[in-house]
């Protein structure tokens, strides 16, 4: 018989529409192929400066996303009690009706009764002009509970982060250490990047106490006590110090290694040396002379005093070269020998100074000197959530940016580098802004960087401005406020009661929120009177999620390829070091159902109310939707949401005049806009004269901003001195020592606060939760593709434990930590922390939820860590129940948790435990099977 | 019992690195993707949205956990498809001819009009590769993309199977191992690559490149000279400093 013939050269589809993924935060380009105007297949886009064409399976996915039958149909109003998910459709008119009816005397009377919070917005420099258009202090997204010690830590200390903030040199890079990485940001790149160091033969480090995903193919696993990857990176810079391994020339150049601490006790103690100008002042090693930093010609000296005030250099040197970071001295701590500490250590300087390389580019930095080279030091770090979920995270964030510059590694060849607009100095953010006026906007942007006590949101009594307590002497550097205290401070009525809590894509009732099911217990609460505790609750979402359920009114919101959005830089951006890039989303398929884009919903409800920046000056509607404020609104004049395509003809990059035609060309472009950085201006941007002259010219800066890094951080130790007893601005008594302790103006180290609270023989295991690299939070488990490789989560436990406690499969398992106790499913794995047990993040389900049938395996053995993890400490003697956040910035500290485990009876139901009723699915339940063909 | 042809022109596969492969299965739902809609009868899933989803995957990932002799235990991610035999049981077993071996690259592939759904083929398959879909009632397995890679409506460099386009890492890799001079038969004879179970005598034609060695101790002396302290007190080190940063 012969082979069939089969067509080997088919239709692919009608159309290939362009646009901006949203299965996760990664934001890859896409190629939606259509066929009879419905969407049949998507891959990544090649010319995309994101993805290059990779995609991952979520964004493969996106087909079962777009199509889920959890997606919401219209408008809802809750009929039934709190919680139990009945509603009744309304139409938009009435939805709005009661959106205004209720919002109308908040902005009128009392703007800060509207909490407003934002989840996993992707459209932040929206979302917070609407809210500063309403005037309430209450806004934020979900940085507090995600990574705001990673943004905030290498902001303050050096002008960018990782992620969105800036990028290994993949290219060069020969050494890459890894902490505490799982799915966290950023998705595809850091695939991608692994796979170029792979194929290059150059090393991975993975520090994480879970070998899974990138530490999985690491060639070198470290598997660290949680926690104490600060005292870690410490002991390599205690080794590094006194092998005078450090790039003595970078420190005195571009840090502030070589300025002078004020050593006088007064009100200036700690604070560096400035001249009358006030510009810090270094000691020139040519002349002896003591001059501002930035004199043309200057050679800090490194080693000099000056009246009597040594160098940040020294106190350094003198801090870190003490036994406390010995590697003999931290082993037992981190679970690491010693001898491994001292072998990463010597393999960073040897790959840092031996392996260091020039390329022959020139440039000049911000003091007019030209320099012919540039020199590489191929050594590279990325870190995210493992390090920066514990309330020792933002010091553990400073101290990995301090190993990285003592190397001289950022943006330099083989190094970090940044994105634009990053670098920029913390004087170029701006501060935090909580004036409230009623009937009238607030007086600046919500979420900025505070330089010391002065810009605290405290009203005059002392007590907390937002609702969120951010930028309180609780947590003052509070960059992006604390969405997870936002319902149990309102539920508290602590600092003040609101009236109405307005929330967008987080799924606050469940896994997004510490102490699930007391958050639970807070938005159903009544008062005396009947009345809901947190009286009324608007939430946005385009599927039916946990939340869905506890809100009053539901704004149905659409599904990612059927809506705009800029991805701008104004925002969270998507450039890489070589380039500034923004990018849209487009209606690429109509919604099939009565539901409007969030930000769209926002421009019609702003209008309704009034509100500055949303009505023009006759009072009608200012922006029709969300792609008329993308094109015209202008930030600053002739700056706008896109860099593309600016100006009435659309010639123009970076600024100009909006052009009506934006959208378009930007579709036409692939769905994005790249402006490249010119060759020479691709490295040291903080001090390159040439990336600051371009930063300006397309209006990153509007004037050159350089600036030194700051080992030694000013912000934290104004903190100190008002906890000294310095200024007017005073902590209360009991924060002091606190803020003495932790605001140390050089990295330190200290254990995470649960290990103080509770008895840790008693609980003696670490317990973590990892994002798996196919789900994205709570969304991937409605998408039916999704689900069948992710639907089960059990507890890893690893060998030291599962033996103790004669584990075998299919066994059971009781989880205990100071605030409570689930019973949930074991599974053995061997590459573990042996102290360490972990599961998949956002698996667990509640009944009724996404679509699911109640008895799919996410909502009957699938179970959340947060019911473990309480927003407070326990009480510890001081009569006070502290944030479970970190001290600095106050990010939710997921990872302290610390729990005891004992072997446990399978339940009679055979479910995990706690197992909460069922919530009424407002979209009934997914359809039996799936025979998914579009074209025929 | 179908016949295999003698030879192939072309032994078009798959090599697939696991030292790079991070378990992200991007591969996997890619191909659920472009397989659904495109070669023969979409990938139907059971139960989609209830207590035990099943549906049909040409391409799974599994992980194994592998425990050294020394060091610590290992995870080893390994993707998973047909791998294009050369002696492919599946077919030899097929009672209809619905299972063939291509004469022109070697790609095995089921004629769904011919296929009974027996399911034979997948029991003959010693890697398990073969699904039988459910609402279809036909065998589904890889089609190596046959619709891509010599698709003219594609751009020319898009003409590889959709795992490959779409992996992430650059883990997969695509071409002719009938050639010994192709790029993938080059980095097979580079990187040691490796059949999957070799006694079944099925010749597979994807490679798989074994991960390399990990957590092995430092080559070079950790102390000297990399960790040597300069100085043994502060007054030392301030001194070393001055002399360091003269040098400058």
């Amino acid at each position: 018989m012969g082979q069939p013939k089969i067509d080997l050269s088919p239709k692919v589809s009608d159309e290939v529409r362009k646009t901006t993924c949203y299965m996760c935060a990664c934001r890859c380009g896409i190629n939606v192929h259509m066929k009879e105007g419905k969407v049949a297949y998507i891959e990544g886009n090649k010319d995309h400066p994101v993805n290059k064409g990779v995609l991952c399976a979520k964004g493969s996915a996106g087909i079962m996303q777009v199509n889920a039958p959890s997606r919401l149909q219209k408008p809802l109003k809750r009929v039934g009690e709190r919680g139990k998910g009945e509603f009744e459709e309304i139409s938009w008119e009435e939805a709005y009706d009661l959106a205004v009816e209720w919002l109308e005397p908040v902005h009128k009377k009392n703007p800060e009764k509207l909490a407003f919070f934002t989840g996993r917005d992707q459209s932040q420099s929206f979302t917070s002009f609407w809210a500063q258009g309403f005037g309430t202090p209450n806004y934020a997204a979900h940085g507090g509970f995600c990574s705001v010690n990673m943004a905030a830590g290498g902001i303050y200390t050096m002008g960018g982060a990782f992620w969105e903030f800036g990028q290994p040199d993949w290219d060069r890079t020969k050494l890459f250490m890894l902490f505490g990485v799982a799915e966290d940001h950023d998705s595809n790149p850091i695939k991608m990047g692994l796979g170029k160091l792979k194929e290059r033969g150059a090393k991975v480090i993975g520090v994480n106490p879970i070998r899974s995903g990138y530490n999985a193919i690491a060639d070198e696993w470290v598997g660290i006590t949680p926690g104490t990857d600060g005292l870690f990176i410490l002991s390599m810079v205690h080794l590094l110090f006194k092998a005078g391994k450090l790039d003595l020339n970078y420190l005195a150049q571009f840090t502030n290694a070589p300025a002078f601490i004020d050593e006088k006790d007064g009100p200036n103690k700690g604070l560096l040396l400035r001249d009358k100008d006030g510009k810090i002042i270094v000691k020139d090693r040519a002349t002896g002379k003591a001059v501002a930093f930035d004199k043309k010609g200057v050679k800090p000296d490194l080693g000099a005093t000056y009246k009597g005030a040594r160098t940040v250099f020294q106190q350094m040197a003198e801090k870190y070269m003490s036994d406390e970071y010995a590697p003999e001295n931290v082993a037992a701590a981190t679970g690491i020998p010693a001898e491994r500490i001292r072998a990463m250590a010597a393999d960073l300087a040897r790959v840092a100074f031996d392996e260091a390389f020039e390329l022959d580019k020139e440039w000049t930095d911000f003091r007019g000197e030209k320099h012919t080279k540039m020199v590489g030091r191929p050594v590279s770090f990325h870190s995210m959530r493992g390090v920066s979920a514990h309330s020792n995270g933002f010091q553990t964030c400073r101290a990995l940016h301090i190993l990285q510059i003592i190397l001289g590694t950022v943006e330099v060849p083989g190094g970090f580098r940044f994105k634009p607009p990053y670098p920029k100095p913390i004087t170029a953010h701006p501060k935090p802004h909580y004036k409230v006026t009623p009937g009238a906007a607030l007086d600046g942007p919500h979420l900025g960087y505070v330089h010391g006590p002065d810009d605290l949101c405290l009203k005059p009594d002392g007590s907390a401005a937002r609702i969120d307590k951010a930028y309180t002497w609780e947590n003052p550097m509070s960059a992006h406020g604390l969405m997870h205290m936002v319902i149990s401070n309102a539920h508290a009525k602590d600092p003040y009661d609101i009236d109405v809590l307005f929330m967008y894509m987080a799924n606050m009732s469940w896994n997004s929120s510490m102490n699930t099911g007391g958050v639970m217990k807070m938005l159903t609460d009544k008062d005396e009177n009947g009345d809901y505790v947190i009286p009324k609750i608007i939430y946005s979402d385009a599927y039916s999620s946990e939340m869905v359920a506890f809100a009053d009114l539901i704004l149905p919101d659409t599904t990612y390829l059927e809506r705009h959005d800029c991805i701008s830089l104004l925002d969270r951006p998507i450039c890489e070091a070589e380039g500034a890039n923004d990018s849209i989303r487009w209606p690429v398929i109509e919604p099939d159902r009565d539901v409007k884009g969030f930000q769209s919903a926002l421009c019609d409800l702003g209008a309704r109310l009034g509100l500055k920046g949303f009505v023009n000056e006759d009072g009608s509607q200012k922006y029709k939707d969300y792609a008329d404020y993308i094109t015209n609104h202008e930030r600053r004049p002739g700056v706008g949401p896109l860099i593309g395509f600016r100006g009435e003809d659309g010639k123009s990059e970076g600024r100009g005049a909006p052009n009506p035609n934006q959208l378009q060309q930007y579709i036409d472009n692939g769905g994005f806009y790249e402006i490249h950085v010119p060759d020479g201006a691709d490295f040291y941007k903080p001090w390159n004269a040439d990336y600051q002259d371009w930063a300006v010219k397309i209006g990153i800066y509007d004037a050159p901003q350089p600036y030194l890094f700051e080992l030694y951080s000013e912000p934290m130790r104004r903190f100190q001195l008002a906890a000294e007893g310095h200024g007017d601005r005073q902590p209360p008594d009991h924060l002091r020592g606190r803020i003495g302790e932790t605001m140390d103006p050089l990295p330190i180290w200290y254990a995470p606060f649960e290990d103080s609270r509770v008895d840790i023989e008693e609980f003696n295991v670490h317990a973590l939760t990892q994002r798996p690299m196919a789900m994205y939070h709570s969304w991937g488990t409605q998408n039916a593709w999704l689900r069948q490789i992710h639907g089960r989560n059990p507890l890893f436990v690893p060998t030291k434990i599962w033996e103790a406690n004669g584990f075998e499969d299919g066994d059971w398992a009781s989880v205990t930590s100071a605030h409570g106790t689930i019973i949930v499913p074991v599974a053995h794995m061997a590459a573990l922390n042996e102290n360490t047990v972990w599961t998949w993040n956002a698996i667990g389900k509640r009944k009724g939820a996404w679509a699911l049938k109640e008895d799919a395996p996410e909502a009957t053995k699938g179970f959340l860590l947060n019911h473990l993890i309480h927003e407070l400490l326990p009480e510890n003697g001081d009569g006070m129940r502290w944030a479970n956040s970190d001290p600095v910035t106050g990010q939710a500290a997921w990872f302290d948790l610390r729990v005891k485990i004992a072997k446990a009876d399978a339940p009679a139901d055979a479910m995990s435990h706690p197992n909460i009723e069922a919530q009424k699915s407002p979209v009934g339940v997914g359809p039996q099977d799936l025979e998914w063909k579009v074209g025929q | 019992m179908t016949t295999l042809p003698q030879t192939t022109g072309k032994k078009l596969g798959l090599v697939i690195d696991l030292d790079t492969c991070v378990g992200c299965h991007a591969c996997v739902v890619s191909c659920k993707g472009w397989n659904t809609e495109n070669y023969g009868a979409p990938l139907s899933d059971q139960d989609a949205y209830g207590s035990d989803p099943t549906g049909t995957f040409l391409n799974r990932v599994h992980s194994f956990e592998v425990q050294p002799e020394t060091g610590p235990a290992q995870l080893i991610h390994f993707p998973k498809s047909c791998l294009h035999c050369e002696d492919a049981p599946c077919v030899t077993v097929c009672p209809t001819g619905a299972s063939y071996k291509r004469q022109e690259d070697g790609i095995v592939l089921v004629n769904e009009d011919a296929c009974i759904g027996c399911g034979l083929c997948a029991w003959a398959c010693p890697y398990g590769a073969r699904e039988m879909d459910a609402a279809a009632g036909v065998m589904k397995k890889c089609t190596l993309c046959v619709d891509r890679i010599y698709n003219e409506n594609l751009p020319e460099d898009d003409r590889v199977p959709s795992c490959v386009r779409t992996c992430p890492a650059g883990a997969r890799h695509f071409g002719d191992l009938g050639d010994e001079n192709s790029d993938v038969s080059k980095l097979v004879a580079e990187r040691g690559g490796m059949d999957l179970m070799p006694e079944q005598g099925t010749k597979p034609v994807n490679k798989y490149l074994p991960p390399r060695p990990k957590d092995v101790e430092p080559e070079f002396d950790i102390l000297a000279p990399y960790l040597e302290p300069v100085a043994t007190d502060q007054k030392g080190f301030l001194g070393w400093l001055d002399k360091a940063l003269e040098k400058i």
